[in-house]
């Protein structure tokens, strides 16, 4: 082999296109194959967490206690798009692309929110959510949302789940936080988020009230319903998370779709 | 020249690239607070560590040295990009909470220092087994402070409970700090003082000793 001046400015820029041509086709075309089953593997994420805060599919398996995969569970959900500020559904929408957190930053399809409507931190609301219902013959048996507020260090992404009532809480899950491992990171633990099954949303007004409290009331009383155990050691996490709640079901949030819901569901007697 | 061996075997303890060395601390903080995520995230390192010192060592007679260190950057990056893609593949839940630190191995000290200090000079075989190696040394360093931050910190040992909680029932009340970063500090620090006290050798010299005060002597 002839001996090459490989410090010469011709062998430099030979050596550093010749690298970046091999390195980007590598990249690129590793990235191009895997891309269908990364988003496969996303959409199948979202679809289990939905399925976790339904309490359908145990935490850390695939399959639910019935041996059915997360394919066949979420195949029971319809998908709907819903406006917030009328609580009626929303045709002209693709469910399967659209993005709720994503059309919250968007100021033509979102509005902002004022300091006092605000309780949950989020700045700007979307106009229009979606809603994973899962319907039987004889109505609603359990209805997914999307929500999110603010706890210590940042937003908690996650989806409450209500009972077909449309008052009575059926599970709350969290995918995203940023909250402390070990005091406000507990809003992971399976056993706390059990505490949420059956807690009671709504009071005589029609508002939520749910409360995160230090000590449960007598179950005698009757505030005791709307009340959930709060995390020891982690207030603004606990804090973030009742006001997240009674924002997504109040009027701000969902509260005038399930107002609807509740009102056609009695109409139908 | 050394030997395959040495080469191999040496950054396990004799030369580890954290105790020793102390570099790639930032990521053996960042991914030990469950094994799991320490597993894959050794995995990883093994393999960009490999492998891009047997592909810098392929190349090294022909970059020139006023680009060296670019084309060892490039090579990495697109290694670890390799990584983050295939992670985000095949194991979507661990490449989720990893994702983060997997990008970061483009500047672990330990992949680039190798690269540069050993692959530039040495053959591709010996340079693959030297990534290899050096790559084994942070692994053996980070599962051991994973083996000591997740029982004590949230019980559990690859997600099975070991130490029951109190939170799930159980008597033992977990310890916070392990499951924040600095406590892998105390932890690392620990590992080099075992380490130390067993080969003496890797103990540093004083860079100064106290002299005698030799004023004021009548004052004591």
């Amino acid at each position: 082999m002839a001996k090459v001046d490989k410090d010469s400015l011709a062998n430099t820029f030979i050596i550093a296109v010749f690298l970046c041509l091999v390195c980007s086709i590598v990249v690129s075309s590793l990235s191009v194959t895997l891309k269908p089953i990364q988003l496969l593997n996303k959409e199948l994420d979202q679809k289990k967490n939905i399925l976790r805060a339904a309490g359908m599919l145990p935490a850390d398996q695939n399959v639910s206690a019935d041996g059915r995969s997360i394919e066949e569970l979420f195949a029971e959900f319809t998908v709907r798009a819903v406006d917030l500020r009328t609580g009626e559904y929303v045709d002209d929408i693709d469910v399967m692309s659209y993005d709720p957190i994503r059309a919250a930053s968007d100021a033509a399809i979102s509005i902002a929110l004022t300091p006092q409507e605000d309780i949950a931190t989020l700045r700007r609301r979307e106009n229009v959510s979606l809603v994973y219902l899962k319907a039987t013959p004889s109505g609603i048996d359990k209805i997914v949302m999307p929500v999110r507020g603010y706890g210590l260090w940042g937003t908690l992404y996650g989806y409450l789940a209500l009972d077909g009532d449309l008052s009575t809480i059926a599970g709350l899950g969290f995918y995203q936080h940023k909250e402390t491992p070990g005091l406000g990171g507990e809003v992971d633990n399976s056993k706390w988020k059990a505490s949420w099954q059956g807690v009671r949303l709504f009071n005589d007004m029609g508002q939520p009230q749910v409360r995160l409290v230090k000590q449960r009331s007598a179950s005698s009383n009757p505030g005791a319903d709307y009340e959930v155990d709060a995390l020891s050691g982690a207030t603004f996490t606990t804090k973030g998370v009742e006001n997240m709640v009674n924002y997504w079901t109040g009027d701000g949030g969902f509260g005038a779709y399930l107002k609807r819901l509740r009102s056609n569901a009695l109409a139908q007697g | 020249m050394a030997s395959q061996k040495e080469v191999l075997i040496d950054p396990i303890f004799n030369n580890n690239p954290i105790a020793l060395q102390v570099l790639g601390i930032c990521s053996a903080l960042a991914v030990t607070i469950n094994m799991a995520t320490t597993l894959v995230m050794c995995l990883a390192v093994i393999f960009v560590c490999t492998a891009s010192n047997l592909a810098v060592s392929l190349v090294r007679n022909r970059v020139p040295t006023n680009i060296r260190i670019i084309v060892q950057m490039t090579i990495i990056s697109s290694l670890v990009i390799v990584v983050d893609q295939v992670l985000q593949a095949v194991a979507y839940d661990i490449s989720k909470s990893l994702s983060v630190f997997v990008g970061l191995i483009i500047t672990n000290c330990i992949v680039m220092g190798r690269a540069e200090a050993f692959a530039m000079q040495n053959g591709p075989w010996l340079s693959a087994l030297d990534g290899f190696g050096n790559a084994l040394g942070y692994s053996v360093i980070l599962i051991g402070v994973a083996l000591v931050r997740e029982p004590l910190g949230s019980g559990t040992l690859l997600g099975f409970e070991i130490i029951p909680t109190v939170a799930n029932g159980g008597w033992y009340v977990p310890n916070g700090l392990l499951l924040l970063a600095p406590s892998a500090f105390f932890i690392i620090g620990l590992f080099i003082w075992a380490i130390r006290a067993w080969k003496t050798d890797q103990v540093e010299e004083p860079e100064y000793e106290i002299a005698p005060n030799g004023q004021y002597k009548e004052a004591i």
